[in-house]
């Protein structure tokens, strides 16, 4: 199957290792891999800031160079979410882009869901050894229903211990401009996070979205843990934290 | 009630270093989040109940005012009579006119947010008539000249030991502290004002169309008593609150208790019916019921009318972050947590309330727990659609949304920016590869490391890799 890589506007600058963990991933799991060179961001910021215009603007670039694709794979599922829930609800008005939209959105797929339920990867290609706890990020939790997918991955990987943190379901506080404008309150958030992930002891914290990663290990680092490693999946199922 | 949301953002840095509310706040999460998980799975068609208690609101909401003259002919055929109320003022004028009519002096209340939209107290007690709140943790609030922090649990703010104070302080008495002592205390205070009271004023739930009754549902027993007792009873409520039938009533009576308290059932769930017959034992000899508007009517139709079917239950602030980090008062009017962000800039005024729709992360937390299905989340971000409609977001934010738009609907001055930046972001992480204090984003370095970049971006070794 054919799939276009959605690499997200953070991976790209913030932490390319997870997009080529997630080529690694899709490439292992039998798919044929493109990554559009034109993409840039799905328009998230503006759209939650209240400028529906811009989100329309990107939704349409992005109808643009991930139609043709069988599948549109993210390493996010905030992205992820912006598209299959948010994009088609931006063309309500539009019948014709409606239809087209909706098509796409319904083929596109945070990173771990599709794996599991589409390309059902069997062997992980990743080795790993150690404790880790998993953070479910918020969009992927409730817009899509990833809970079990990343846990059914990791457990297919002989190395790995999963320690659940108590409440891993509740926001760690990054919320994209939220981080900056609320600062305060973002950062307790992030607080009582990293509180419940210190009481797992485990080594690694890991999730499915970089922009609450970065929240998360912020915090952590400010609070003088320099120990805990702060993982994508896509890394640890690749093996690529190695080199995160 | 005076609207002090303007001042959130000082609200939230003293709330969080407040200790005393912080110890008070993590038991709420406890007692309100766990209480609702262990009993809403008796719900064993939850999300079928959860569409069909959103359609019994949206049945009314789309012909309310057909089913509130219905309300209002039924309730008017039992005895009741009803009153219509543009804004809060109005509501207490009528309530002063009619304890001018039937000679009241003293006013005994049952618990009504709806009284708070108001401000009906004070305008009583300037009128010269007493009025004692007989809802345990609003007596308690009236006595502290507090306002409440939650819609279901008002006095949730305070901890046992401020109650003590408080009560040994106004009441006079020697200082206890256990919990059944404190209450004994409070009973002991309250009794005489039922029974001396000229005037009962609750809320109420829910108003059924076809009997023209005022549903309550409380758990102290309170509501009973000042709906019974006194030669009248006022309820006061807001327009939305109509439900066509009993049976629909039951579908909703089914998820808020659960939803509310994680109660299966309240104590006491009590429907109001016209004025006391002859053959009655207890009952009121007038009974008035106001209905309040106060801005309510303008969601009827509008991109926000899902809101009017929420039944304040109290969820979705039981499960947002944000509320559980700061509490009721941050907000800054009646109601606070979710709910409170899309009625206070709607009902209050939407330039009075800048920040409330934005100190939202968008977990959406809220949508899930909520009985009638409101997209919680969704209105917010309509409301912050509407901000920016209006200009009221900042220069600094709407230039800044400008250039990443543009950006980004431009790849090749995109990648070049990113290039860019990326490059100083890992100049800037030094050694230890964080960013310890970053211009412009000081919201986040304040309290957080930046963790910075590798110094190139996946563009870029895409390219370099298949090149390669």
């Amino acid at each position: 199957m054919r799939v276009g890589l959605f690499v997200t506007c953070l991976v790209d600058s913030m932490r390319p290792s997870i997009g080529f963990a997630t080529i690694n991933l899709l490439e292992a799991a039998g798919c044929e891999v493109t990554v559009p060179a034109q993409q840039t961001c799905c328009g998230q910021p503006g759209y939650n800031s209240g400028d529906r215009q811009a989100a329309i603007a990107l939704a349409k670039k992005f109808l643009d160079e991930f139609e043709a694709f069988d599948y549109v794979v993210l390493p996010s599922g905030s992205c992820a979410g912006m598209i299959r829930v948010h994009y088609p609800e931006l063309f309500r008005d539009d019948p014709a882009m409606l239809t087209r939209m909706s098509a796409v959105a319904q083929r596109t797929y945070e990173l771990t869901d599709f794996l599991t339920h589409i390309a059902k990867l069997d062997k992980i290609p990743g080795t790993f050894k150690g404790t880790l706890t998993y953070h479910d990020s918020c969009s992927g939790l409730r817009e899509l229903d990833v809970y079990k997918q990343p846990r059914a991955l990791l457990a297919k990987m002989d190395g790995v211990t999963l320690n659940e943190m108590v409440e891993s379901t509740t926001c760690c506080g990054f919320g994209g401009t939220f981080s900056v404008k609320y600062g305060e309150l973002s950062t307790r958030m992030a607080d009582n996070k990293c509180a419940h992930i210190t009481d797992t002891h485990a080594g690694a914290i890991v999730g499915g979205d970089l922009g609450c990663l970065l929240n998360i290990e912020g915090r952590l680092r400010r609070n003088g843990d320099h120990t805990t490693r702060v993982l994508h999946v896509a890394e640890v199922l690749s093996g690529m934290d190695k080199e995160a | 009630m005076h609207n002090t949301s303007l001042q959130f953002k000082k609200q939230v840095t003293i709330k969080l270093a407040d200790v005393r509310l912080q110890d008070a706040l993590s038991r709420l999460q406890s007692r309100f989040v766990g209480g609702r998980a262990a009993v809403i799975s008796e719900i064993h068609d939850l999300q079928e109940t959860r569409t069909a208690a959103a359609a019994i609101r949206d049945r009314v909401l789309n012909n309310l005012e057909h089913w509130l003259l219905h309300f209002e002919q039924q309730a008017t055929a039992r005895g009741a009579i009803v009153h219509w109320a543009e804004t809060g003022d109005d509501v207490n004028r009528i309530v002063t006119e009619i304890a001018a009519q039937h000679n009241v002096k003293t006013a005994a209340k049952s618990k009504s947010m709806v009284s708070e939209e108001c401000g009906l107290n004070d305008a009583l007690e300037q009128a010269g008539i007493s009025v004692m709140e007989t809802d345990l943790g609003e007596y308690i609030l009236q006595l502290a000249h507090e306002a409440p922090s939650h819609i279901v649990a008002p006095v949730v703010h305070k901890n046992k030991e401020e109650i003590a104070d408080l009560f040994a302080e106004k009441h006079n008495k020697p200082r206890k502290t256990d919990i059944a002592e404190l209450c004994r205390e409070a009973r002991e205070v309250l009794r005489p004002a039922f029974l001396n009271a000229d005037m009962g004023i609750s809320g109420a739930n829910f108003l059924i169309a076809e009997t023209g009754s005022a549903l309550i549902v409380t758990n102290e027993g309170n509501g009973r008593l000042v709906t019974t007792l006194p030669r009248v009873h006022v309820a006061i409520t807001g327009i939305e609150k109509v439900v066509p039938t009993l049976e629909d009533v039951t579908t909703l009576l089914r998820l808020l208790p659960r939803s509310a308290t994680g109660q299966s059932i309240t104590n006491y769930v009590s429907v109001l019916t016209g004025t006391k017959k002859p053959e009655d034992h207890d009952g009121p000899e007038h009974f008035h019921i106001i209905l309040l508007d106060n801005g309510r009517s303008k969601l009827v139709g509008s991109e926000m009318q899902e809101m009017l079917r929420c039944i304040r239950c109290g969820a979705c602030m039981n499960h947002c972050p944000v509320y559980q980090n700061i509490g009721g008062h941050a907000y800054g009017w009646v109601y606070p947590g979710p709910m409170g962000s899309i009625l206070t800039p709607m009902l209050s005024g939407i330039e009075k309330s800048p920040d409330l729709p934005n100190a939202s992360t968008f977990c959406g937390a809220c949508a899930v727990v909520c009985p009638v299905k409101i997209p919680l989340p969704d209105l917010l971000r309509r409301l912050r659609e509407k901000q920016m409609q209006l200009g009221m977001k900042s220069r600094q934010e709407t230039f800044m949304l400008r250039v990443w738009t543009w950006l980004a609907l431009h790849p090749k001055f995109y990648a070049l920016g990113n290039k860019i930046g990326v490059r100083i972001l890992q100049l800037m992480g030094g050694k230890d590869k964080l960013i310890h204090r970053l211009p412009g984003a000081g919201g986040w370095t304040n309290g957080r490391d930046f963790p910075a970049p590798a110094g190139k971006t996946f563009r870029e070794l895409y390219q370099q890799r298949k090149q390669s």
